[in-house]
């Protein structure tokens, strides 16, 4: 799905190839600062290479339209962004961003229930907890249906008990709906878990599979 | 009521001083370190203001289009240099750019428009009107636009994080920093709008004070408060208006990339 050729970014990343294969959930790994947020961000077009190119569906990155490639491929920064308002306006907020129309009632709940999150649409979402705020954030994205979720870090604020039943449940739906998973992880065990492919980032760049 | 003017003997403008010395007397009491700044500004204000009094009897005796409109381009580069200063943060060169351009578009339509379609007067440099109406809209025009400028920027820094995650969806800068550009404009032109509030009861604004000193009617004096109130808000609102239609993407590269 995304292909890299010979990219360089600062003194951050350096890497000569590398595959993120459709319909699959890849697994990003590494220390700190070896660049796995910058990673995500190259492929959000968040930030662009100095070097190299990143391709697309076969398409380099440089003539995608940034705000058309961001709707198809969607990322959750690893602090979630939560804004002024209610659980249902915070959910709807992503559809209203991607230039679409707002979801029912019913759907915006199963998505709820997808991320185990049991709370009323009409609550204030600022008071949600941290973990609770992770998983809103996740359903948002989720409702946007994508092509691609890009998720930096997306259960770190869990407990192990939660993290497994909601990413348990979230990556079985993505398969379910053949949508492709690029996700940042501290945990070896998640990585082991729900990595079908796997990438380790070291410090000084260089990826390596 | 007369239209002859008195004249302030000059030993009396002299005693005005008085107050100045008070208040340097009361802060060298406090141990405020004000009095340099004090002594300074009212120099400052004196020598400025003997000058613009010597250039405007010079002005107004023989009214020259070219000058007059050198002198509204001064006070407006003047404006924009102090915006400036008075946001107190580095700049870009892409928002300066927009800066400048706001007060320049802002104040000068709304200055054509205000004199040629509401005051009226002829020939357009007459610089007895030209020169203070243009005074007052591009001096406001500056306040709101330093205070719309402040805000933005503050916005954008704090909410950074917001408007990042907003355009990781696939939203436009445009709506990613829509409520941080509605509350930069909001607090830049609400002051403006406020200050209408308490006209005549709270304060008689300064130039009806001017007036009515001058011996002008009240009545007269009024219709000409409430024309230049009138004509301060578009000005104020228009150059708020194109700083924050153009300002935020100051903030945004061509691939919509959020650079701060």
């Amino acid at each position: 799905m995304f292909t890299i050729k010979n990219l360089h970014f600062k003194e951050i990343l350096e890497i000569e190839t590398m595959d993120i294969p459709e319909n699959k959930i890849t697994c990003i790994v590494g220390e700190s600062g070896a660049g796995k947020s910058t990673l995500l961000k190259m492929l959000n077009i968040m930030l662009s290479p100095d070097q190299g190119e990143i391709y697309y569906k076969g398409k380099s990155l440089l003539k995608e339209d940034p705000i058309k490639h961001r709707r198809l491929v969607v990322m959750l920064p690893q602090q979630p962004t939560i804004f002024d308002g209610t659980i249902r306006e915070n959910i709807n907020i992503g559809l209203e961003f991607s230039g679409n129309d707002a979801q029912d009632d019913s759907k915006l709940l199963n998505a709820l229930e997808l991320v185990h999150l049991a709370k009323r649409l009409d609550e204030d979402a600022e008071t949600l907890s941290g973990g609770e705020k992770q998983r809103l954030a996740l359903a948002r994205a989720y409702i946007m249906n994508p092509e691609v979720f890009l998720l930096d870090e997306p259960t770190a604020a869990l407990d192990d008990d939660t993290e497994d039943k909601v990413m348990e449940s979230f990556i079985n739906k993505i398969k379910e709906n053949n949508q492709t998973a690029v996700l940042i992880t501290h945990s070896q065990k998640l990585a082991a878990k729900y990595g079908e492919n796997t990438i380790t980032l070291n410090k000084k760049g260089g990826g390596s599979k | 009521m007369t239209n002859i003017v008195r004249d302030i003997e000059f030993w009396r403008l002299c005693a005005g001083y008085v107050f100045i010395l008070l208040l340097i007397a009361f802060v060298k009491w406090r141990g405020l370190k004000r009095e340099k700044r004090i002594i300074i500004s009212t120099a400052r204000m004196t020598i400025q203001l003997v000058l613009v009094g010597y250039i405007l009897t010079y002005i107004f005796e023989e009214p020259n289009p070219y000058l007059i409109s050198l002198i509204v381009l001064f006070m407006l580069t003047f404006a924009i240099f102090n915006t400036f200063k008075q946001v107190a943060k580095t700049l870009t060169k892409k928002l300066k750019k927009i800066i400048a351009l706001s007060m320049v578009a802002g104040s000068l339509i709304t200055l054509v428009y205000f004199n040629i379609v509401v005051i009226h007067f002829q020939p357009w440099y007459e610089p007895q009107y030209l020169i203070p109406i243009a005074g007052m809209i591009i001096g406001n025009s500056m306040t709101g636009i330093a205070l719309g400028v402040k805000n933005l920027l503050d916005g954008i820094h704090r909410e950074r994080h917001l408007i990042e995650g907003a355009l990781m969806l696939g939203a436009t800068p445009e709506v990613a920093t829509k409520s941080v550009v509605n509350s930069a404009f909001d607090s830049a032109i609400l002051p403006t709008i406020n200050n209408m509030v308490g006209m005549g009861i709270v304060f008689l604004p300064g130039m009806m004070t001017g007036q009515i000193l001058a011996g002008i009617s009240p009545l007269i004096a009024i219709e000409y408060q409430i024309a230049i109130l009138l004509g301060i808000t578009g000005s104020v609102a228009l150059t708020i208006m194109i700083f924050t239609h153009y300002g935020y993407k100051t903030f945004f590269n061509e691939r919509d990339q959020f650079e701060i």
